[in-house]
């Protein structure tokens, strides 16, 4: 996390470049913003870097800050901003638990306590397999399906303890486990049928 | 009445039908919209004034009145339509729904709004946590481009417009529209001191107008069906229809359009299955996202859902992200959650936001276990007064009004926890 | 004009000022910590809070531009409100360590707290602690105590021109940092200092050393270059604690460079505290009279033409001119200033002087450097270009080694060759040149002080005259002066007489046995080989190169010790004042040189300064008005000598200095200035990227 960014305990690599494939995605990024605007490509850079890597690392950061020539003080200053850049390694599947009132209502603490059990680790805690790292986040913005955790970029919805603690098997196991709500509902309508648009079935329009 | 689903703009809400580009024509997205364009600038945005939309992001801002800032005539610098898709107001997932199930509405509404205001291109701003609604938004994007429905010569219009999408890292700030700018810049996402304002000076220091998903989405159809119709629904000045995202102590948490004023009761039990326990079971509502204050069950009982209705109850209709609490709940807990979100997501620029989130949230974390004095609850009233009206953006009003709420209807339970912390205390 | 309304005054202001501005024109004194009038405006203390008339919330004053009409009220119940609670939040967790703290009694949270600060904390949670930061030799800090005003990121970044300097992290967790281990590699990294408003940001050298209360503070000038930096000295006792720059806008505005800011500790190490006469091939202590007698000895009855001065970098007006009377009386046109070779044009005062004068360089739009490296040779003249080219507009071309000077410059060559296709107008940027309304040429001693400098500087003039840097009310030929004294000494007259010898033919002289005897004052640059088996007296304070070689030594003062003048680049005089005695038994130089006059029997017509001062004015009445800058004619120069300025040679030019730290006595005994050769020079020769 980004506090903690500089205080590093693991080892920083000593060189970074983009794959053919990253630096292609990364020329079209850059060519979305006016000449003399490139800075602009430093957040999707940045996510290409993560990516590939998993991480952000200071080398790549260097890296970026050269393609996009800028200072490189400006690109940390955006990678330590924003905070779903890792700056240190992370598990293959990055657990990121939401923790804001509407998930807390409905029980996002359960979820954390169960991950911390199951995967013996504390937040921020990387599971001994390397599989798993766990941590509590503010509100992902899907808070009618409460609680609901995102796994790398995928959200796991409408979760108790028992249906997440499925989910983490299925990945630990080398599956894909079902996105989105784990209850019989679709996506954010209502449980049970939806009360709208009943008429505008699949396929209806208008 | 409840609203008719022929009366309704997100069709495909739910997911239930072809989100792409197909499905989007058969729902009647992408009709007629150069006979849109046709019209002209002045045209768009007088139907628009016409309406009475007010945005959809929370601030509730006239958004004919927002286009009509823009310069009438290049003065050489490009104009800039940036679209807020940072959807992070805590409660509120329902431009979500727009990007994963309805993108066309947004990608038309960025051609008919950035044509209205002269725009050349739109940057939509999305949060690095939707990355699915990122993968669906950007393939609408380009498939009105294969389409020919924007880009060069757009849906035959002989209007040239571009439509970009730049994805966000975890930054509540960057939903505050100048921080937004910042962080396209590739910045870190600080809220810029105003003057100059974004239609002046904005985006690469052009004319730039940022929009809410939902007030951007909205406006095709509004153009196609007219102002008077959207204008009939809801009340005066407040008009036409909204999504709304229900979610904690019900029954059934979704999102749903209904028409602006519906009574929050009605909105509840129509749609989300009622307060978990029944009506009487509830305790507090937070009606419009995590900024604004909550309304303890008496005013639930009768408020409407919309901008004025709220506001006239020292509460605001924000994003419209109902979030419902029941009787089980504990309410200082639920607000210090609040509390340490907008520690969380301070940007750290200015003294009052980023000393006072910490302090609020370091102070509510005592009054959840009650270590504290009654006279501290006037102390944390006075912080959070300090805070509000005094910091460079408005993340320090929302990290206050939330505090600010629970002590003025909730004092005695916060007082109630000290004396039993007191007493425990006194006992050990 | 617009005409506001300020706590009931009517007031007009200047247009485009903004709010904090007219309150202060208005005689209202508004509270700040992050608003700084040369950096760009942040806005994010909000301690400079306003209350604007139908403005919903207070307005935060420094960020407000002001508009016709605008009532403004600065003393509300709202306004100090505002203040008393955004000190409050400044105060909770910022550490109360004010007892151990090096701002202490200068500190702007420290005062303003007395203003708007509550007697007692109601803050009871715990303190935020920030890890400090490693930024080398000069700046120490103490992060803990920072209130993330940001001034240092915008100096950094918009002055200095270094981006190094971040704020990492956000809200609470917000730090200053340059983020990797990284020195702050800037020469003006002191200003960092005086800009950090709090304890944040201290000077390392001084850190622990005294109080502002228990310094004595004199007025001086900088001589670690020729910028003529305005600078203030704080001393205690009889030594200089430190040094701070003292606002000039004409010359330095409020900033200094960081050799004369730190190098002070080099006054009280390797200093010359009584004379000495070499005896028997050493050097031995005696008494002034001992070797005064020595020097009048060696020069009775020797002819006039056997005899040499040479006035070093650090030399004030006044013992110049003692020296150049001396001489006189001895019959000796044999006298130079130039220590380093430079073929400036002693009889033609645009030759060596900065024409455009330093704020003249904001005017300018387009700049060719030849054969400098502004960044080292006279930093704060570097910033000023910098300063210039944020503006916009400005475009730089440099012939010589390509430097990082903080903006960018087009390389056009490396020598006097691609000099030539300017005077003859073939090369493009020449074209540049002509077509800018303001364009100048800064020459530098990396281009005029080799044997070739004469034909350099007449190629450089030429260039001025067919380039169009001449033209009415506009004079962009200039030469960057990196010495001290060097102007003064030109202004003076400290040059060869008729048919006398200039440093090269003393040199030539001294070698060949036909000068036998030479007078240093304060010259340490020149190689000792050269004066054979020359009687050599040493003038000055530090026990450097010209003390060693010496067979008289003569202990003076250094520039905090006397009062002198100084005349900048620009040809500015300006005075520097006593701060401190001379230590031992040094004295003031013109004193010195009065007494071996009386020695030599041929007294000097003065025996105070000010009688010294008159004459010094009679023969040139620059000297007189202080910081003044008299433009000069733009004569014909640039064919000295009997052969013309003969030819130049293809070698490419290099900057004089090859350590920014250590250019001079006083740098050179400066353990400060060597520990930042360590840090910031020794590295880059070790990779060989400097810049």
């Amino acid at each position: 996390m980004s506090a903690a960014a500089t205080n590093d305990d693991f080892v920083q690599p000593t060189s970074f470049a983009f794959s053919e494939a990253n630096l292609a995605e990364a020329k079209k990024h850059i060519a979305k913003y006016p000449k003399g605007r490139q800075a602009s490509a430093v957040m999707p850079l940045l996510w290409l870097a993560q990516y590939q890597e998993g991480w952000v690392s200071r080398v790549a950061m260097d890296v970026i800050a050269e393609m996009l020539e800028m200072a490189p003080i400006r690109v940390y200053e955006v990678a330590t901003f924003y905070t779903m850049y890792n700056l240190k390694p992370v598990g293959k599947h990055l657990v990121q638990i939401c923790r804001t009132t509407p998930c807390w209502l409905r029980g996002s603490d359960g979820l954390t306590e169960m991950c911390k059990k199951k995967l013996g680790v504390d937040l921020h805690g990387t599971s001994a397999d390397g599989k798993f790292t766990i941590m509590e986040v503010e509100c992902l913005g899907a808070c009618v399906n409460a609680p609901m955790v995102q796994i790398n970029d995928d959200f796991y919805e409408d979760l108790t303890p028992e249906t997440l603690a499925k989910v983490l098997d299925e990945l630990a196991a080398g599956r894909q486990p079902k996105i989105g709500p784990q209850v019989d509902r679709l996506n954010s309508a209502p449980e049970g049928g939806m009360t709208t648009l009943k008429d505008v079935a699949k396929g209806a329009g208008q | 009445m409840a609203l008719q689903d022929k009366d309704r703009i997100f069709l495909n809400l739910y997911g239930q039908d072809d989100w792409k580009l197909a499905g989007a024509r058969r729902r009647g997205i992408w009709d007629n919209t150069k006979d849109i364009l046709a019209k002209g600038r002045d045209a768009i945005v007088n139907e628009i004034k016409a309406s009475d939309l007010r945005g959809r992001g929370g601030a509730g801002f006239p958004t004919g009145l927002k286009w009509s800032f823009m310069p009438k005539a290049s003065d050489g610098r490009p104009a800039y339509l940036v679209v807020n898709a940072d959807e992070s107001e805590p409660g509120t997932c329902k431009d979500r729904e727009i990007m994963r199930f309805d993108p066309h509405t947004l990608v038309e509404g960025c051609l008919v709004a950035g044509f209205a205001m002269g725009c050349t291109a739109a940057y939509i701003y999305i949060r690095g946590e939707f990355p699915l609604e990122c993968k669906n938004l950007q393939t609408a994007i380009d498939e009105a481009y294969a389409a020919g429905l924007i880009g060069k010569n757009a849906c035959g219009s002989g209007y040239d417009y571009d439509v970009f999408l730049h994805r966000g890292a975890g930054a509540y700030i960057c939903g505050e529209e100048t921080a937004l700018i910042e962080s396209l810049e590739g910045k870190k996402g600080q809220p810029r001191l105003k003057p100059p304002f974004p239609a002046a000076c904005g985006l690469y220091g052009c004319p730039s107008t940022v929009n809410n998903v939902e007030t951007i989405a909205v406006t095709p159809t509004i153009m196609r069906r007219g102002a008077a119709w959207f204008g009939a629904l809801g009340r005066p000045k407040n008009t036409g229809t909204k999504l709304f995202c229900i979610s904690g102590h019900v029954n059934k948490p979704c999102n749903v359009e209904e028409e602006m004023g519906i009574p929050l009761k009605e909105l509840i039990e129509r749609h989300a299955g009622g307060v978990r326990g029944g009506w009487d079971n509830l305790l507090a509502i937070i009606p419009g996202g995590a900024s604004v204050p909550l309304l303890p069950k008496s005013i639930c009982d009768e408020v409407l859902m919309d901008f004025d209705s709220l506001r006239a109850v020292t509460s605001g209709l924000g994003t419209a992200a109902v979030i419902v609490m029941d009787k089980s709940t504990d309410l200082i807990e639920a607000i210090a959650r609040l509390s340490h979100f907008y520690m969380h997501e301070s940007c750290g620029q200015c003294t009052p936001c980023r000393e006072g989130t910490g302090w609020m949230y370091r102070i509510m974390q005592r009054f959840v276990r009650g270590d504290g004095k009654s006279a501290e609850i006037d102390m944390l009233q006075d912080i959070t007064k300090q805070v509000e009206g005094h910091t460079i953006c408005a993340l320090g009003d929302a990290a206050a009004w939330p505090i600010q709420g629970l002590i003025r209807h909730f004092r005695p339970v916060i007082e109630e926890r000290m004396s039993q912390y007191a007493l425990r205390r006194a006992a050990e | 004009m617009p005409k506001m309304t300020i706590d009931g005054i009517e007031i007009e202001v200047p247009a485009g000022i903004n709010v904090l501005q007219a309150c202060e024109l208005a005689g209202k004194e508004i509270p700040r910590f992050c608003y700084h009038e040369r950096l760009s405006v942040a806005g994010n203390c909000r301690m400079c809070l306003v209350e604007q008339e139908k403005a919903p919330k207070p307005i935060a004053s420094c960020a407000m531009p002001v508009a016709e009409g605008m009532v403004i009220k600065t003393d509300t119940p709202l306004v100090r409100k505002a203040r008393n609670g955004v000190m409050e939040f400044l105060l909770i967790n910022h550490p109360l360590d004010c007892p151990i703290c090096d701002q202490g009694g200068e500190c702007d949270l420290q005062d303003q707290a007395m203003a708007y600060g509550r007697g007692f904390s109601r803050y009871a949670e715990e303190k935020r602690a920030v890890t400090d930061k490693e930024f080398g030799p000069l700046v120490k800090t103490v992060m803990t105590r920072c209130i993330q005003c940001t001034r240092c990121i915008r100096f950094a970044t918009e002055i200095a021109g270094t981006e190094t300097l971040g704020g990492v992290s956000r809200g609470e967790h917000l730090e200053i940092t340059t983020y990797v281990e990284k020195t702050l590699d800037s020469e003006l990294s002191g200003n960092l200092i005086d800009v950090c408003p709090v304890g944040a940001l201290t000077s390392k050298p001084y850190a622990f050393t005294a109080r502002p209360w228990e310094l004595v503070k004199t007025d001086s000038i900088d001589v670690a270059d020729a910028t003529g930096t305005n600078i203030r000295l704080d001393t205690r006792g009889r030594e200089v604690l430190r040094v701070l720059p003292r606002l000039n806008e004409d010359v330095n505005e409020e900033w200094m460079a960081d050799k004369g800011r730190f190098n002070v500790d080099g006054l009280m190490r390797q200093r010359l505290d009584r004379p000495y006469v070499r005896v028997d091939g050493k050097l031995k202590p005696a008494t002034w009279t001992e070797a005064l007698d020595a020097i009048a000895a060696k020069l009775k009855g020797l002819d006039g033409k056997k005899i040499a001065a040479i006035a070093g970098d650090l030399c004030d007006a006044e013992s110049m001119f003692a020296l150049k009377e001396v001489m006189t009386s001895l019959g000796s046109g044999n006298l130079d200033c130039r220590q380093d070779g430079a073929a400036v044009d002693p009889k033609v005062r645009a030759s060596y002087l900065f024409n455009t004068t330093i704020a003249g360089i904001e005017k300018a739009d387009a700049i060719l450097l030849i054969g400098t490296n502004p960044r080292w040779e006279a930093p704060i003249v570097n910033a000023r270009i910098r300063k210039r080219y944020l503006k916009g507009g400005l475009k730089v071309a440099a012939i010589g080694p390509k430097y990082d000077l903080t903006y960018p410059v087009d390389v056009l060559g490396a020598g006097a060759d691609t000099l030539g296709q300017f005077a003859n107008g073939s090369h493009a940027f020449a074209q540049v040149l002509k077509d800018a309304k303001a364009p100048m040429l800064i020459v530098g001693m990396g281009a005029l002080a080799r044997p070739d400098g004469a034909a350099i500087l007449a190629q450089a003039k030429a260039v001025a005259d067919a380039c169009g840097l001449i033209k009415e009310g506009w004079n962009g030929f200039n030469v960057l002066q990196t010495a001290a004294g060097r102007v003064a000494g030109l202004e003076l007259g400290f040059v060869p007489k008729q048919g006398g010898r200039d440093i090269a033919g003393i040199l030539d002289g001294t070698r060949k046995g036909e000068i036998e005897f030479v007078y240093l004052l304060g010259a340490d640059e020149i190689d000792p080989s050269h004066f054979g088996k020359a009687f050599v007296v040493y003038q000055g304070h530090h026990g450097d190169r010209g003390a060693h070689r010496a067979d008289v030594v003569l202990p003076g003062a250094a520039y905090t010790e006397k009062d002198g003048t100084y005349m900048n680049l620009e040809g500015r005089a300006q005075l520097a004042m006593l701060a401190i005695f001379p230590p031992g038994e040094a004295k003031e130089d013109w004193a010195i040189l009065r007494a071996l006059s009386e020695k030599l029997g041929k007294p000097l017509g003065y025996d105070t300064l000010d009688q010294l001062r008159t004459k010094l004015y009679q023969a040139n009445k620059r000297f007189q008005r202080l910081n003044a800058v008299e433009p000069a004619f733009w004569e014909d120069f640039g064919h000295m000598g009997s052969m013309g300025a003969g030819s130049t040679d293809a070698k490419p030019f290099a900057s004089p200095i090859a350590n920014y730290y250590m250019t001079d006595p006083i740098s050179r005994a400066s353990a400060t200035m060597a520990e930042c050769t360590e840090a910031f020079v020794s590295p880059k020769k070790k990779t060989g990227t400097h810049g």
